[in-house]
C-alpha cells in the first residue's frame, strides 16, 4: 500500500519509513471505520428485525427513512455521556478490558478476504490467525469483569471465560475437516476451492455439512448470542460483565459484539459458504466479489439476529453439556471419518 | 464473609500433600434493582460459585402504610388504595376489597342486594383483568428465561384489555371501577363491543403464546424440574393461586366457595401434572396459567351470552356508609392467589382495622425452601414463576 501512497502527488517527496507508517495508520483507519459504519448497520438492523419479530416498528425517526441514523444519534450520545468509573475498580485492567474486546474484533478483520485482492493482509495463517485474534475477546471479558469489583460482574466474566474457552474446541475442530481438504489455512485458498458451481461448496459436502452446524452454533457462544448469552445475561446478572461499564467504553463492548458478529459470519462464510464465489460461474466477476461476500456474511449475521429474538436461553450447566458431550464428540468422529476417507480414497 | 470453608469437589493429585483449596462463599444482593425480582424485592443470596446456598427475602422497599391508612379513610376511599397493592390486577383487588366491606355488612345484620346486572359485569371485568395479570406473567417470565419476544406478544393483547377498562372507568392501571354495592358506571356500548372483540380472536392468541414458548426445547430443559415444590410445603407456606394449582393441589376459591355468581359458570380448575418434569416444577406453575387464561376466557364469553339487559349498577347504599361494631374476613380468588381483607369495625365511617392478606407475600416466601441449593439461573426462573408482585407484598 505504501507504494500507492509514493505515488501520490503529495507525499511522493517523502522517506519511505514514513510512507510506510503512514500506510499502517492508513490502514488501519479504514477497517476501524469499516467496523464502526458497520457495527452502527448491524445495531440498527437488530433493532428493525426485533422490532418486526416483535410487532412493532423499531427506530422510526431519526435519518428520515425508517431511523437509519438511530445508531449515529445513539453513538454521539454514548460519547457526550459522563464516564463513571466504580470507585474501589482495578483501574488499568478495568480500562484495557473494552479495548481488548475491540481489538479482537479489530485484529480480525486484518484478514478477511472480501476479494482475491480485497483483502487486508493476505496471511497464509489466515485462520488460525483469525482462532487466536478472537481469543483477546475474553480476555476483555475477564479483566471487564474482575476490574469492575463488582459482584455480578465478576459472575459475567467466570462464565464468559468457561464459556468462549470451552466452545472455541468445537469451533477449531469444526473448521479442521476444510482445512484439511484444501490443505491451507490461507483464507483465500480456502475460497479459491469452492470455486465455480455452487455444488462445490463445502456445506455441500455432507461431513463439511456436519461441521458447518456446529460451526454456527459453536460461533454463537464464540460471540456470546442468545441462547448463549450467558456473560451478559440480562435478567440474571444484570448487565454481566460490562455492568459497571457507561459511555464510550460501553460502546466499545457493543461495536465489539457486533463486529465479532461479522467477523465469525465472514469466516463461515469464507470456510463454508464460497466465500466471494456467487455459485453461478456467469456471476462471478472481480467487481462483484466484495459485495456477494458481505451479502452472504450479512445473511449469517441476520440468522444470528433471527435467532436472538426467538429462543430463550440456556442454563451453565446446560451450555457446556452442549459443548463437552455433544459438539465435541461429533466434530472429533467427523474429523476422524473425514481423515479415513480422504486416506482410502486417495 | 466469615463462611470459610474448604473445599469439597477440587480433588487434590494423589500423593500431593498440598493443603486443600480454601473457598469462600460469596454474600450477593439480588436486587432491590435487579432485573428478575420484578419490582423493588431484594434477595439476600449466598453463593457457592453458580450454586445458591441460602436465600432471604427482604421486604419492604415498597411500603405505603395501606394498612394503616385504611384506619383513616371512609370505606369508599379506601377502594383506591387497594388499586396500588396488585396494581396487575387492581379491579381484582378492588373487588376482593369491596365483596369484604359488603360481607361485613351482611354479617352484621345489614342487607346489600348487589343487582344482577352488576354482578355480571363484576365478573367480566375480573376475569379480563384475571387474563391481563396472567399475560404479564407470561411476557415476564419469558424475560426471565431469556425469550424476549413473548413480552411484546402478551403486551399487545394486553393493551386491548387497557383499552377496553379505560372506555369502561378511564383509567388504565388504577382503576377503583367496583365499589361497595356494585360498580361505579355501567360498561358502555363500544367497550362491549371491544370485549365481543376480544372473545374472538383471544383463543387464537393463546396459541400464539403456546408456540412462542410453552413447547420451546430450551424453555423445557430450563423449567421442567427446576423449584419443584410439593403440595405439602406448598400448603405449610401458605401459598395459593396458580403457585399451589401448579403444585397438583385443585383449589381455587371461584369453585371451593364460589363467591359472586361464579357458581352459574361452567369452567375447569388447571393444576399442574408434571407433563414435562416433576408435579410442581416452574413449567407446571406457567403452564396452569396459561390453562386459567383460556378458562377466563370461557367465563367471559359465558357471562357476555347471559348477560341480563342493562339495569342498575349500584345497590341501595346509604351515602355515608357506616359498618356497626363487629367484624369480617373475606377472601377471593385473585390472579395471584388467595386474597383476603379483615376488616374490624367500630361503627364509625372508617374501620378501626383493615388487615390484608395477600397472595404474593405468602408465594414470595416459599422461595427460602426452594431456592436452596439452585442454580443463580434456576433462582431466576423459580422467581418469575412465583410471579411476584411487589406492591402487594409491601402493601
Amino acid at each position: 500500500m505504501h507504494e500507492t501512497l509514493s505515488n501520490l502527488p503529495l507525499l511522493s517527496g517523502l522517506p519511505a519509513q514514513v510512507l510506510v507508517v503512514l500506510a499502517m495508520v492508513s490502514a488501519g483507519g479504514i477497517i476501524l471505520g469499516c467496523i464502526a459504519v458497520g457495527g452502527m448497520f448491524f445495531i440498527w438492523s437488530e433493532r428493525k428485525v426485533a422490532g418486526y419479530i416483535q410487532s412493532r416498528y423499531g427506530p422510526m425517526y431519526v435519518g428520515g427513512w425508517h431511523g437509519v441514523l438511530q445508531s449515529l444519534a445513539d453513538g454521539v450520545k454514548l460519547l457526550l455521556k459522563e464516564d463513571i468509573w466504580p470507585e474501589k475498580a482495578d483501574k488499568p485492567l478495568w480500562r484495557m478490558a473494552p479495548l481488548l474486546v475491540f481489538l479482537g474484533a479489530f485484529l480480525s478483520f486484518v484478514v478477511l478476504p472480501f476479494g482475491p485482492n480485497f483483502v487486508g493482509a493476505n496471511l497464509d495463517i489466515g485462520l488460525f490467525y483469525v482462532m487466536a485474534t478472537s481469543s483477546l475477546v475474553v480476555m476483555g471479558v475477564i479483566s471487564a469483569g474482575w476490574g469492575s469489583n463488582n459482584k455480578w460482574a465478576l459472575y459475567g466474566a467466570l462464565r464468559g471465560a468457561a464459556q468462549v474457552i470451552s466452545y472455541e474446541i468445537p469451533l477449531g475442530l469444526a473448521l479442521l475437516p476444510v482445512v484439511m481438504s484444501t490443505g491451507s489455512l490461507n483464507l483465500g485458498t480456502i475460497i479459491q476451492a469452492q470455486a465455480g458451481w455452487i455444488h462445490n461448496w463445502h456445506l455441500l459436502n455432507p461431513l463439511f455439512f456436519v461441521s458447518f452446524w456446529i460451526y454456527v452454533i459453536s460461533s454463537l457462544a464464540e460471540v456470546n448470542r442468545v441462547p448463549f448469552d450467558l456473560p451478559e445475561t440480562e435478567s440474571e446478572l444484570v448487565s454481566g460483565y460490562h455492568t459497571e461499564y457507561t459511555g464510550m467504553k460501553f460502546a466499545f463492548f457493543f461495536l465489539g459484539e457486533y463486529a465479532d458478529m461479522f467477523v465469525v459470519s465472514a469466516i463461515g462464510v469464507t470456510v463454508f459458504l464460497g466465500g466471494w464465489y456467487s455459485g453461478i460461474p456467469a456471476l462471478d466477476v472481480p467487481a462483484l466479489f466484495p459485495l456477494i461476500f458481505i451479502l452472504k456474511s450479512f445473511f449469517l449475521v441476520f440468522v444470528q439476529i433471527w435467532l436472538r429474538w426467538t429462543l430463550p436461553r440456556l442454563r451453565v450447566d446446560q451450555l457446556m453439556y452442549v459443548c463437552w458431550k455433544v459438539f465435541i464428540p461429533i466434530a472429533l468422529a467427523n474429523l476422524l471419518l473425514y481423515g479415513v476417507i480422504r486416506t482410502v480414497l486417495s | 464473609m466469615t463462611d470459610v470453608r474448604p473445599h469439597q469437589d477440587i480433588a487434590t493429585p494423589a500423593g500431593d500433600i498440598a493443603k486443600p483449596i480454601k473457598s469462600e462463599l460469596l454474600h450477593i444482593n439480588m436486587g432491590p434493582q435487579h432485573p428478575s425480582t420484578h419490582g423493588v424485592l431484594r434477595l439476600f443470596i449466598t453463593t457457592d460459585g453458580e450454586m445458591v446456598t441460602k436465600v432471604v427475602p427482604y421486604l419492604g422497599y415498597l411500603h405505603r402504610c395501606a394498612e394503616k391508612i385504611a384506619e383513616g379513610n371512609t370505606y369508599h376511599q379506601y377502594i383506591i388504595y387497594t388499586d396500588r397493592m396488585d396494581y396487575l390486577a387492581a379491579m381484582n383487588c378492588n373487588w376482593t376489597y369491596c365483596l369484604a366491606v359488603e360481607n361485613t355488612l351482611r354479617s352484621l345484620g345489614v342487607e346489600v342486594e348487589i343487582p344482577e346486572y352488576a354482578e355480571y359485569v363484576r365478573v367480566i371485568i375480573g376475569e379480563l383483568n384475571r387474563i391481563a395479570s396472567h399475560l404479564i406473567a407470561f411476557g415476564t417470565y419469558g424475560l426471565d428465561i431469556g425469550a424476549m419476544t413473548p413480552f411484546f406478544h402478551a403486551l399487545r393483547e394486553r393493551e386491548a384489555i387497557l383499552n377496553i377498562f379505560e372506555k369502561v372507568c378511564g383509567a388504565r392501571l388504577m382503576y377503583s371501577y367496583y365499589d361497595v354495592g356494585g360498580v361505579k358506571w355501567d360498561i358502555p356500548d363500544d367497550a362491549m363491543d371491544e370485549i365481543k372483540l376480544f372473545i374472538d380472536l383471544f383463543p387464537a392468541k393463546l396459541d400464539e403464546y403456546n408456540e412462542l414458548l410453552t413447547g420451546n426445547k430450551i424453555f423445557v430443559e430450563r423449567t421442567a424440574n427446576v423449584g419443584v415444590l410439593d403440595a405439602a410445603t406448598c400448603i405449610d407456606y401458605g401459598c395459593t393461586g396458580p403457585v399451589l394449582r401448579g403444585s397438583g393441589v385443585k383449589h381455587d376459591l371461584r369453585k371451593d366457595d364460589p363467591y359472586s355468581i361464579y357458581d352459574r359458570f361452567d369452567f375447569d380448575i388447571p393444576v399442574g401434572t408434571g407433563t414435562v418434569g416433576t408435579v410442581g416444577d416452574c413449567w407446571d406453575r406457567y403452564h396452569v396459567r396459561m390453562l386459567e387464561m383460556y378458562e377466563s376466557w370461557r367465563i367471559i364469553q359465558q357471562a357476555v351470552d347471559r348477560i341480563p339487559p342493562r339495569g342498575e349498577v349500584m345497590a341501595k347504599m346509604p351515602k355515608n356508609l357506616k359498618v356497626p361494631p363487629g367484624q369480617g374476613y373475606y377472601r377471593a380468588e385473585n390472579p395471584k392467589g388467595e386474597m383476603g381483607f379483615y376488616i374490624i369495625s367500630d361503627g364509625g365511617t372508617v374501620p378501626f382495622r383493615c388487615k390484608t392478606r395477600s397472595p404474593a407475600f405468602h408465594n414470595l416466601h416459599i422461595i427460602e425452601h426452594v431456592g436452596k441449593g439452585q442454580m443463580i439461573s434456576d433462582l431466576c426462573a423459580t422467581i418469575g414463576s412465583l410471579d411476584l408482585v411487589l406492591g402487594e407484598i409491601d402493601r
